[in-house]
């Protein structure tokens, strides 16, 4: 194990680094996965003084739930987005939230602030450097408290069962 | 036949579809009234868009050469994952130099409005808001 | 229906483009313009997929792949330029 562990100090990124090779290339040859393989061994142990602990996935079922609802909310989000554009009639209320954070781990603060990016009208624009806050702008959004009530339970909530428990 | 007469449909619907998206997020950066609202329509309509075109163009050629082409999902993912980030620093640097907001936005964030013993960036007057001092330039003035 | 679709599209793409530029010209301050060419170069990699497809010809991905990773560092360097005044430090 120990060893294992010396030869490949973070499997996950091995793994996704030979994926996107084979994707780069596009095609499974054996000289290509020989190749892919030995990128995927060789960067990780020359980078991985650089990299953040990162924590375990305890519920793996979860994560798919939650990445098949980002990705729906991608596209509803859009269409939201777009239409209040389009729409000259329609008021928008923007509105700056600071969103106070339960979790803890710089990981899990960076996957939510890049969700809370992508799904319906909100952006991060900063993330306190104490960690416990996130300063978020809404497009248009009625009263503060109903930015973070949504975001809590439907992106926060997950992530936290996933990675924190 | 007609499985390629639907092929074809759906590959026009999403490049068309996608089309519209990027160019009403572009519209929605040339129209807005101030930076942060102008910061929603690209980083979420026009990402989708090119989402899209992307996917129509590998449905495209993984029915042209019959067999599954991939590399196009390579660019989708690095869009999908890229665009939180640049418009996360992209609002961070709004706040750090402290731009202009629309009078109806509600909330104060203490980014902009408190400016207690931070390093701010001044601007040249001659250039507007546009320009900002490296922190040499800066010590020096401080120094006058 | 293809070549149809593939024109209506390349039109929205072109007219997106225009919009940019005039944010890229017009635009009061500097996070706008960075904004305005991240755009632009999102609506050009639409661009040369786009025209691979009408060429019916795979090889402008590289560059489709080579332009998103070069906007990505260029917009991430210049932000950190205007917030610490330095790029490398």
């Amino acid at each position: 194990m120990n060893r294992l562990s010396r030869w490949f100090p973070t499997p996950l990124l091995s793994l996704v680094l030979l994926i996107v090779w084979l994707l780069l290339v596009n095609g499974l040859s054996v000289g290509q996965l020989l190749l892919g393989t030995f990128l995927a061994i060789s960067i990780p142990l020359f980078t991985y003084r650089f990299w953040d602990t990162q924590p375990r996935i305890q519920r793996p079922w979860l994560l798919i739930r939650f990445i098949v609802i980002v990705l729906l909310d991608i596209v509803t989000s859009s269409i939201q987005v777009a239409w209040l554009i389009i729409n000259p009639k329609r008021r928008m209320r923007p509105v700056f939230v600071e969103y106070p954070l339960t979790l803890k781990e710089p990981f899990t603060i960076t996957l939510l602030a890049n969700t809370i990016s992508l799904t319906p009208g909100t952006v991060t624009t900063n993330v306190r450097l104490d960690k416990s806050s996130l300063l978020i702008h809404a497009l248009d959004a009625g009263t503060p408290e109903e930015v973070i009530e949504q975001i809590r339970e439907r992106y926060e909530m997950p992530l936290k069962e996933i990675y924190e428990c | 036949m007609t499985l390629y007469v639907i092929l074809e449909a759906v590959i026009s619907l999403l490049l068309i579809g996608g089309a519209t998206f990027a160019f009403i997020g572009s519209m929605g950066m040339a129209s807005m009234q101030d930076f942060f609202m102008r910061l929603h329509g690209p980083t979420k309509a026009t990402t989708t868009g090119i989402g899209c075109i992307l996917i129509g163009s590998m449905i495209y050629f993984g029915v042209l050469d019959r067999k599954p082409v991939v590399q196009e999902l390579l660019i989708t993912l690095f869009l999908f994952i890229s665009a939180p980030v640049s418009a996360h620093l992209l609002g961070k640097a709004a706040l750090h130099l402290k731009l202009e907001r629309a009078e109806k936005t509600q909330g104060s964030p203490a980014e902009i409005d408190d400016d207690a013993n931070s390093i701010k960036p001044e601007p040249y007057p001659e250039h507007g808001r546009t320009l900002v001092l490296t922190r040499k330039e800066l010590e020096e003035k401080q120094r006058q | 229906m293809l070549d149809m679709a593939l024109t209506i599209s390349l039109a929205l793409i072109l007219m997106a483009i225009v919009f940019n530029t005039f944010r890229l010209v017009y635009g009061p301050s500097m996070p706008d313009r960075i904004l305005a060419l991240d755009t632009m170069y999102v609506n050009s990699i639409a661009l040369i997929v786009l025209l691979g497809l009408w060429l019916n010809t795979k090889t402008y991905f590289e560059a489709a792949l080579l332009i998103a990773m070069l906007g990505f560092i260029s917009t991430v360097a210049i932000c950190k330029y205007l917030l610490r005044g330095d790029i490398i430090e």
